[in-house]
This record gives structure tokens, C-alpha cells and sequence, in this order.
């Protein structure tokens, strides 16, 4: 039944109404069949909560529905299993990318640029690019900081890669996997609407980490008030970014939960950013540079006067 | 006495294989990694053996001289050895998982001898190094490295990028962007004791 009622819904493209009511009733469909009845017979838009899905306006949703339904059949121990989850072309990672750099309230990131093909392209090389950049930038900023220092010898200090690994996979990974159990769990509890995948949860905190890559190579810059506005930026962006995705899933909550869920999310967000800066790179010292002028003088006078 | 016929990669034949005729195999591949044409060599005929000899001569300069008194310095051997077979693998996994239709091997075969450039960058780094250090001395390292990074990322896409449907080739090249530029880091980076 309700696969006729969506066909129905196909159709129809040229009454204005319809059009209008079009977004409504097929994107709510998508995520809850047992909603559809309701919003037919209430008004059309702006009806008690505001749906982000409105914002969508896309009538082949449906269909990609139904594809993602179809596509991942093979099972688990085949590559083709796997080459689902890297089904994306080049002008659609880019745009995921836009997406995360550029969030727009009320558009949802996973609902507007994921849509059920979430890949695993993205939050991958995303996190192996962000390792390299925080362990590449640190090593220089620490190298140019103690640059003149007498008793500085330069390391690559080549095992901070690892260390960076394991941080930022880890939370790219475990944090997820924790949010979607959670989500689950109160999604078994209260009737939320809307509930993501795991790879779909995974998918977004790894788009999110990408503006921690041009923060970290900014964070070169040995001054203190630079590296916090920049720490300020990128948390405000892929803080909000997440922020947003996340509270339509747990808006029906009770109201101190769902506040709560959002506060962790933009707390473990900003315990990263803040642990690898304050890990990776030393901190420049405010009288640095008058020192090491100062310094060599002094020494050299007092080896003149012994 | 008839060589026998083997495939690439076949581990042993009854008949003694003459040493130069993989010697010169691996030579004809060096040289098209220098001169890079749409050649297709490299994939019909992979080995492993120019990947190895280059990642042994390059892990062995790389890694530290001393006997390790200091902790957080460059790069091990068996360190440097992981990074470019694992990140080999890893770029070959992504390349296949995109749908590109190069074998698994032949893959590897062209990442390994692509890092030709770069030995002989390390070579000439570790050369100019001898002349002492400073700025002159960094600044010659630098072009050198970025040169070779250039040649080796143009080397490299030469033979791998058609084998991706053209909507996914920036996504296919970038891990090899990424995969040089890791190295060349390591390279330029390096400090003798």
C-alpha cells in the first residue's frame, strides 16, 4: 500500500500544491512509513515541528531508497560488499566536503549530501590526511619555535605518526560506534523519527574532521591567540555541523537527554582538537624571541670574562 | 638448454633462470619510470623485485645512524619498510574497491618502482648533506626533493590512471599524492647524528 501511494506521489509534478506537498509526505515516508497517513490529512507545511526534510525538495529520493535497499545484497565476505561502501564519484565527495565546511541551519548533512550512500571513501583518507598534516605540522611548528636554540638538535620525531593515528582513527571509529549504540538504545525506548546507520554516523564525524586539516597546518603559527581562534572556528564549524545532524535524532527525547547528547558530542569534539594541540605542538613561549638574541650575548660575554 | 616459460611472479622454474635476463627486466622498468610513456610494460610484466631492491636501498639510508640513543628521531628500517608496503597496499585496495580494473599486483609493481625518483633523491640528499649543514644546504635539498616528488607522482599516474573510470580519477590519485608526499617528508627531514 504504501508502495502505491508513493508511485502516486510520483506523478504528480505539476500542481503547485502537490509539489509543495510532495517534499512533505515522500521524504517523511522515507523515514518512518507509519507517519505517512498523518501528514496527509494535517496542512502541508510548517505543520508543528520544522522539518529539515522540507528543505530537500527532491522527488527521486525515493528511488535511490530503493536502490540502497538493493545495493548491498552481497554478502559480507566478498569484495563487492566493500565496493558499496566506496561507490562515489569524485564531484560527490567534493560536495560532501562543501557540506561539512558549510553548515547551514536547518540542512541536515546526512540527509542533503549522504542520502543513503554513505561512503567510506571520505571518512578514511580524511583521517589519514589529518594524521600526517597534525604530525607534519607539529614537527615543523616545533622546529621553527626552537629555531636558534643553542642546545636544540632537530628530530623528525617520527613517532608521533603513530601516536596520530591512533588518536584520530580511534575517534573516528569508536566515538561513532558509541553515539549510534546510544541512539539505539533511546531509540528503543522513545519513537524517534529519525535514526541513522552506523556507517552513515561514521560518514559524518569523518566529513566533520575535514576542516581540522587546514587548522592544523595553520596552527604553525607560534602565537598563542592565533592557535585558539583557530581551535574556536574549526570547532564552531564542524561543531555545528554535527550539532545539527545529530538533534533531529534526538529532539523527541526527553529534553535533558537529547541537550545532553548534543553537549558530548561538541565536548569530545573539542577534547581532540584541544588534546592534539596541546600534544603535538610546544608552546611558543612569549619572551622567545628576545631570549635568543639575549642569550648567546650573555654567554659569550661570560665566557670572555672567565 | 630452453628457458621454461613462467608468468610473472612464478617463484621457481625446473630450469635455472639467468640472472641478467631479470637483471635487465628490472632495468627496462627503471628506465621507463625515468622516461614515463604510456607504455603498458610495466603492467603486463610486474615483479616485485625492483620494489624491493628500491624500499631495502631507501630504508637503509633513511634510518638512523647512530644506535639509537635518542627517542623521538627518524624513521627505523623495518618503519620505513611498513610504511611503503602498507601504504602500497593500501592505495592498491583503495584503487580496486573505486571499481579501477588493474590486478592487485601490477598495482603494486608500478607504486614500488615509481619510488625511483625519491631513492635518488635520498641519494643526493645524503650527499649534499656531507658538505655540512645549512640554509644553502636546505634550500638545494628542497628543489631537489620537489623535483623528484613532481616526477614520481607523474610517473606513477602515467601508468595508473587509466585504469579508472574518469569520474573517479582524482579519487584514485590523490592516496598516491598523499603516499609520496609522506616519504619525500622523510627524505627531506632526514639529519645525520
Amino acid at each position: 500500500m504504501a508502495a502505491v501511494d508513493d508511485l502516486q506521489f510520483e506523478e504528480f509534478g505539476d500542481a503547485a500544491t502537490s509539489v509543495a506537498a510532495n517534499p512533505d509526505a515522500t521524504t517523511v515516508s522515507i523515514e518512518d512509513p507509519g507517519e505517512t497517513p498523518k501528514h496527509q490529512t494535517g496542512p502541508l507545511r510548517g505543520s508543528g515541528r520544522e522539518e529539515d526534510d522540507e528543505l530537500l525538495g527532491n522527488d527521486d529520493s525515493d528511488k535511490t531508497e530503493l536502490l540502497a535497499g538493493q545495493k548491498k545484497s552481497s554478502p559480507f565476505w566478498t569484495f563487492e560488499y566493500y565496493q558499496t561502501f566506496f561507490d562515489v564519484d569524485t564531484y560527490q565527495v567534493f560536495d560532501r566536503i562543501k557540506g561539512s565546511l558549510l553548515p547551514i541551519p536547518g540542512k541536515n548533512f546526512v540527509r542533503l549530501y549522504i542520502r543513503s550512500n554513505p561512503d567510506l571513501y571520505g571518512p578514511f583518507w580524511i583521517c589519514a590526511t589529518l594524521v600526517f598534516a597534525i604530525a607534519i605540522s607539529g614537527n615543523l611548528s616545533n622546529f621553527l619555535i626552537h629555531l636558534g636554540e643553542k642546545t636544540y638538535h632537530y628530530v623528525p620525531e617520527f613517532r608521533k605518526v603513530s601516536i596520530a593515528a591512533t588518536i584520530i582513527y580511534a575517534y573516528a571509529w569508536l566515538v561513532p560506534l558509541a553515539l549510534w549504540g546510544f541512539l539505539m538504545w533511546r531509540n528503543s525506548k522513545v519513537m524517534n523519527i529519525v535514526s541513522y546507520s552506523f556507517l552513515e554516523i561514521v560518514c559524518v564525524y569523518g566529513y566533520s574532521l575535514f576542516i581540522y586539516i587546514p587548522t592544523a597546518i595553520l596552527w604553525i603559527i607560534p602565537q598563542k591567540a592565533v592557535r585558539w581562534i583557530l581551535v574556536m572556528i574549526a570547532l564552531g564549524i564542524s561543531g555545528s555541523v554535527l550539532a545539527m545532524t545529530f538533534w533531529p535524532a534526538v529532539r523527541e527525547d526527553n529534553r535533558r537527554v537529547a541537550l545532553a547528547t548534543i553537549m558530548t558530542i561538541v565536548l569530545l569534539h573539542m577534547l581532540l582538537s584541544v588534546g592534539c594541540l596541546a600534544y603535538f605542538f610546544d608552546a611558543p613561549e612569549m619572551d622567545h624571541l628576545p631570549t635568543t638574541t639575549a642569550i648567546p650575548n650573555q654567554t659569550v660575554a661570560a665566557a670572555k670574562s672567565s | 638448454m630452453a628457458e621454461a616459460e613462467e608468468s610473472p611472479g612464478d617463484p621457481g622454474t625446473a630450469s635455472p633462470r639467468p640472472l641478467m635476463r631479470d637483471l635487465k627486466a628490472v632495468g627496462k622498468k627503471f628506465m621507463h619510470v625515468l622516461y614515463p610513456r604510456k607504455s603498458n610494460t610495466l603492467l603486463r610484466d610486474w615483479d616485485l623485485w625492483g620494489p624491493l631492491i628500491l624500499c631495502v636501498t631507501l630504508a637503509l639510508m633513511l634510518q638512523r645512524d647512530s644506535a639509537d640513543s635518542e627517542k623521538d628521531g627518524g624513521p627505523q628500517f623495518a618503519e620505513v619498510f611498513v610504511i611503503v608496503w602498507f601504504g602500497a597496499v593500501t592505495i592498491t585496495l583503495n584503487s580496486k574497491l573505486l571499481g579501477g580494473n588493474i590486478s592487485f599486483f601490477q598495482s603494486l609493481c608500478v607504486l614500488g618502482y615509481c619510488i625511483l625518483p625519491l631513492t635518488v633523491a635520498m641519494l643526493i640528499c645524503r650527499l649534499v648533506l656531507l658538505a655540512g649543514p645549512g640554509p644553502i644546504n636546505f634550500m638545494v635539498r628542497l628543489f631537489v626533493v620537489i623535483v623528484m616528488f613532481a616526477w614520481s607522482i607523474v610517473a606513477s599516474t602515467a601508468f595508473l590512471a587509466d585504469s579508472q573510470p574518469p569520474n573517479r580519477r582524482a579519487l584514485a590519485v590523490y592516496p598516491v599524492f598523499l603516499f609520496y608526499f609522506v616519504i619525500s617528508w622523510m627524505i627531506l627531514t632526514f639529519t645525520p647524528q
